[in-house]
């Protein structure tokens, strides 16, 4: 690797972000725009008995106005799933229909009902006050396990105890026997909060139809164009795909709720072809509040066998997952193959087995969150590992090293094949433990803790080690779990006449820096400044094809699909150079963006070689001209990133208010491009991680209102809940791509929950407290003492 | 984010908002800083036809000393109060309160005026004010008239103040020397209003204390003071704040939310009490 790949380059795309010239898609303003205004379903479960809609198309302004038959009556019947897990007997997935907007009748507070468009959008509000809507409410649930029991409220008349499927992975009679025949069973009641994503921006759509071309664009905040193109026009509209441009420009972060497909997104582009005019949706914080995604959501009982001499024989896992009161695009696959496959954790556990119920109710559908199952599967793990090592009596590091799968490299040893359906590629676990034992001075943290004891200041000290699934993902293995999407990537490299370079790229950017990340890459290989590189995404009439942008696949998958591109550019060009040159091809070196006759001073530069591919009047017989390639690159195994984090807190007893004092982690993402951004990820990710633990939480009441439904009582974490963060890396290449890298999006965010949890728990001990659920308010912890002392 | 529309009218004095206030009546509210209408116009829980702004009066934005009182106008910024030298001599509690405000964006922007006349029961400034021993000065139809802020705040999200009235003034006894003065908080984590607010002010002399305010924001539906600490404090030296203390909160009415419910407020404002009393007899000394 030359000297630009392992440089922190400064991201090429702050300038235009921190000086407010960032183009997202509701500065998008089109020729005779309008807006819509979506009524949401103020009640959780309620059968809806008319809507009038006269006074509302009367008011000043208003262009029209649907509702949920305008589209049934046209034949669409709702959002598609991507993902199906059958029941374990072999019934298929329950996929009841989820209506663009309701008909007959709301399932969530959120649910949409109504859409009102007009000249401008506080028009299109003002109108919307006026749409009647007679309701009849019904009971709601909103308990993901109280949703599975006999008399709940039912949401679909066809999904009986509202469950869609259920799961189960890894050898069930094996974990069973392990567990009867430990020395000690540790076992957990763990709550997995429900979170609310809370992306920067807003989503936004605009739908616009070209009558002229007979053809549909929609705009959207998405993290997904390619994939959203296609659900949008063969699965809801019913539209030729080759007529429908999504474009999503600028887009203000999304953690995985952008991800999805949309009813707004279908609304707008069926919409604007009624009208015949562009029609724009912009939500307000109050509507991401309730309409976007929602993550995490299960309850879980975990069982963790141990033998007499603190091995690890055996874990049994069984979770409730709540889906919501509808099928989001890929919320099957979250709690099950994103969860269950990474209960093997770091260790050597031969015996292994997850049940999963999933269960509907009436509360805002949710998907992929920020890791994605990974969190709620490394939380699970890691709060029995710390617990086991403390009813053990043994120190937690210790425990965790005497049961880590031993080193390999995935080259010269081969994977680890888990019990659980996977195999890792490459990891080396002791080495982050022990190097971030080492940062903290983990000795003397524990003497700094029995000293503050006598004191009466109660620090506590967490751990967490944690490997993830990234690099998302070999298609025909995803294809036989269940998956109804290939998941490679794509990206083009165009060799302009100057030698300047466009890169298409089917990963699209929503905060991870990828066109500079990217443009590292391209310029490695290339020889050629980054200041001549533009990467270009988020259009799918520009490029090729993407399957988005989750998972920390971007690079793994998106950037591998670069590299063969770049493969293809050099050897077409070194042909060209060999031409120029007079040489054959295997006497010429290619470095620092010029061929070179071996041991000659002859050379020729690269813009020349692209040059010449324009204007190839002195050029090799029989070649095409041009310098222009697009690879699909479809990996062949996840990647698996790893490592350990310690969390370091202070509890004050008297209010219950825990301090986040320090925070170590030791991570081995693989090869790094870019450290500075992979610090940024890590940084975005603990911070995010701490806000799980601590802050946030999505609360309904029993009617299923969200009481938490704006920042007034929805607790992000802010600069000064966190320190400054003490990190380290360690590099085990992933053996299967040709960057070695493995991903870091996630990471963060993954290990950073246990840890704290674990440290708070830590903290408590002088009081005697075992467990607290998450997030760790300041009541809870006071509560803890309280019931324990 | 998009309220109902409604006309907006910039006066040029006092006497012309009054008139417009007479004029609208119920359809009108006065806008300052704007921190806590315009968020609630957003979400169209109030959709007033009128608003009135006074926030560019200037002839009720100052600090002054008057005698032995300090005189705030009512559309003083949270930050012109806590950056105020004078207010930080002569009033620390309020400066303390006003410091702990919303976030820096806040300050700059919300009144005093409007914060009060808002009366919300997590606001910082209504337990330094009744800490403080302040009156409000209220100008309406009839002329101008005075209220302790004892009587001022009467319960979730109202006042004395009458609809056709408008606050000029707040003002505080200049602090004696051998009084301190302190406000403390519990912020939410979210909305970073205060779960339980104390405000405490001691005087000590010859290690006895004296003349004891302590005052909670954020415990009940209006801000109040808790005579019951206070009694057992006076004439006291300050051995007797961790029994003066866990006396707080017994008599009051105590909100409940699923950040903080009756049992942990109460357990928090005793917390808080202490503490500020502690700092409040070291700042008095």
């Amino acid at each position: 690797m030359g000297d630009i790949i392992g440089q922190s380059v400064k991201r090429v795309e702050d300038k235009r972000f921190t000086t407010g010239k960032g183009r997202f898609t509701d500065d998008i303003v089109l020729p005779r725009m309008t807006f819509a205004c979506i009524l949401l379903s103020p009640h959780a479960h309620a059968l809806i008995k008319n809507i009038d809609l006269s006074a509302a198309k009367a008011a000043p302004g208003v262009v029209a106005a649907f509702v949920g038959k305008d589209l049934q009556n046209a034949g669409i019947v709702g959002l598609p799933v991507g993902w199906q897990v059958d029941f374990k007997n072999g019934d298929q997935m329950k996929e009841p229909a989820h209506p663009v907007l309701a008909v007959d009748k709301v399932r969530y507070v959120g649910d949409g009902v109504a859409v009102v468009i007009a000249e401008t959008k506080e028009q299109a509000r003002d109108a919307a006050d006026l749409v009647d809507i007679d309701y009849e409410v019904l009971d709601a649930v909103v308990d993901v396990v109280k949703a599975t029991q006999d008399g709940a409220p039912q949401l679909f008349d066809d999904v009986p105890n509202n469950k869609p499927f259920d799961w189960g992975l890894g050898d069930a009679e094996a974990a069973d026997a392990a567990i009867a025949n430990a020395s000690h069973v540790t076992t957990l009641n763990i709550i997995n909060q429900r979170l609310i994503p809370n992306a920067i921006e807003p989503r936004v759509t605009i739908g616009d139809y070209d009558e002229a071309r007979d053809k549909y664009t929609l705009y959207t905040s998405s993290q997904n164009p390619h994939v959203i193109r296609l659900l949008l026009s063969a699965f809801v509209l019913n539209l030729p795909e080759h007529k429908v441009r999504v474009v999503s420009p600028d887009v203000g972060g999304g953690f995985g709720s952008k991800i999805f497909h949309y009813a707004e997104e279908a609304l707008v582009v069926w919409c604007a072809k009624q009208i015949n005019r562009p029609v724009k949706w912009t939500a307000e914080r109050s509507d991401s509040f309730l309409t976007d995604a929602h993550g995490r959501d299960h309850a879980t009982k975990a069982e963790l066998a141990i033998d007499g001499e603190g091995n690890i024989t055996g874990l049994r896992v069984t979770t409730h997952a709540n889906m919501g009161a509808y099928l989001s695009t890929f919320a099957p696959c979250v709690p099950t193959y994103l969860y269950g496959t990474l209960l093997q954790g770091l260790y050597t556990t031969p015996a292994v087995y997850v049940d999963v119920t999933a269960a509907f109710s009436n509360t805002t559908p949710v998907d992929a969150y920020r890791g994605a199952g990974r969190p709620e599967a490394t939380y699970v793990l890691e709060r029995l590992m710390d617990t086991a090592a403390r009813e053990l009596g043994m120190d937690p590091a210790e425990f965790r090293l005497k049961n880590f799968i031993p080193p390999f490299d995935g080259v010269e040893q081969p994977g680890y094949e888990t019990q659980v359906a996977l195999v890792y590629d490459s990891g080396n676990y002791h080495a982050v433990l022990n190097k971030v034992l080492q940062m903290a001075d983990y000795e003397n943290l524990r003497k700094e803790q029995e000293e503050g004891r006598k004191n009466g200041r109660y620090i506590g000290i967490g751990f967490s080690t944690y490997i993830e699934a990234c690099g998302i993902a070999p298609s025909a293995v995803v294809g036989s779990l269940g998956a109804r999407a290939g998941l490679f990537e794509s990206a083009g490299v165009r060799v302009q006449p100057t030698g300047k370079v466009s890169v298409f790229v089917g990963s699209h950017a929503h905060g991870q820096g990828h066109e500079t990340t990217f443009s590292q890459v391209v310029a490695d290989r290339l020889g050629i400044p980054i200041a001549d590189i533009d990467i270009v995404h988020g259009d799918t009439d520009i490029v090729p094809f993407g399957m988005g942008t989750y998972g920390s696949r971007s690079l793994a998958v998106g950037g591998t699909a670069i590299v063969k591109s770049l493969d293809k550019v050099v050897e077409k060009a070194t042909q060209i150079a060999a031409h120029l040159l007079e040489a054959a091809e295997e006497d010429l070196e290619f470095s620092d963006g010029q061929w070179t006759v071996k041991g000659t001073d002859q050379s020729v530069a690269f813009a020349d070689v692209a040059l010449t591919a324009y204007v190839p009047h002195n050029y090799p017989e029989g070649l095409e001209p041009g310098l222009d390639f697009t690879s699909f690159y479809d990996p062949v195994n996840f990647t698996f990133p790893f490592g350990a984090h310690i969390a370091v807190v202070s509890v004050d007893p008297d209010t219950g208010q825990v301090k986040l004092e320090r925070y170590f982690g030791v991570d081995d993402v693989g090869n790094v491009v870019n450290p500075m951004i992979v610090d940024g990820q890590l940084h975005g990710g603990i911070t995010q991680g701490v806000g799980q633990a601590l802050l946030e939480g999505a609360i309904y009441d029993d009617n299923g209102q969200l009481t938490t439904g704006s920042y007034m009582d929805y607790a992000l974490p802010r600069a000064d809940d966190v320190p400054f963060f003490e990190l380290g890396r360690e590099v085990t290449p992933c053996p299967h791509n040709p960057l070695g890298v493995k991903g870091a999006g996630e990471a963060g965010t993954i290990g950073a929950t246990p840890a704290v949890i674990n440290a708070v728990i830590d903290a408590l001990q002088p009081f005697g407290v075992k467990d607290i659920d998450m997030p760790a308010t300041p009541q809870r912890v006071w509560q803890a003492i309280q019931a324990a002392s | 984010m998009i309220p109902s529309s409604f006309d907006y009218h910039r006066p040029a004095s006092v006497d012309e908002a009054l008139g417009l206030l007479q004029e609208h009546g119920d359809d009108a509210k006065l806008l300052a800083g704007g921190h806590s209408l315009l968020p609630a116009m957003k979400l169209r829980l109030s959709a007033p036809g009128h608003l009135i702004d006074i926030g560019a009066l200037g002839d009720l934005n100052y600090i002054k000393e008057d005698g032995d009182h300090l005189a705030i106008g009512a559309t003083t910024t949270h930050y012109q109060i806590e950056s105020s030298d004078l207010v930080q001599a002569k009033a620390s509690v309020l400066a303390q309160a006003a410091a702990v405000i919303g976030d820096p964006q806040v300050r700059n922007v919300g009144t005093i005026g409007g914060s009060i006349a808002h009366a919300d029961p997590a606001a910082d400034y209504p337990a330094a004010l009744l800490a403080a021993d302040a009156t409000i000065q209220l100008k309406g139809p009839d002329g101008e008239r005075s209220i302790d802020a004892v009587d001022f705040f009467i319960d979730l999200y109202l006042t004395s103040l009458q609809a056709d009235e408008i606050i000029t003034e707040v003002r505080l006894p200049a602090q004696a020397s051998g009084r301190g003065g302190v406000y403390l908080k519990f912020p939410h984590p979210a909305s970073r209003f205060a779960v339980v607010g104390v405000a405490a002010v001691v005087s000590v002399d010859g290690g006895s204390c004296s003349n004891v305010r302590v005052a909670f924001n954020g415990v009940a539906n209006a801000a109040f003071r808790d005579s019951a600490v206070e009694n057992a404090l006076n004439g006291q030296t300050a051995d007797a704040i961790s029994a003066a203390g866990d006396l707080a909160a017994d008599s009051a009415e105590i909100l409940s939310d699923n950040f903080a419910g009756e049992d942990y407020r109460k357990h928090l404002a005793k917390v808080y009490a202490k503490r500020a009393l502690v700092q409040a007899v070291q700042a008095a000394q």
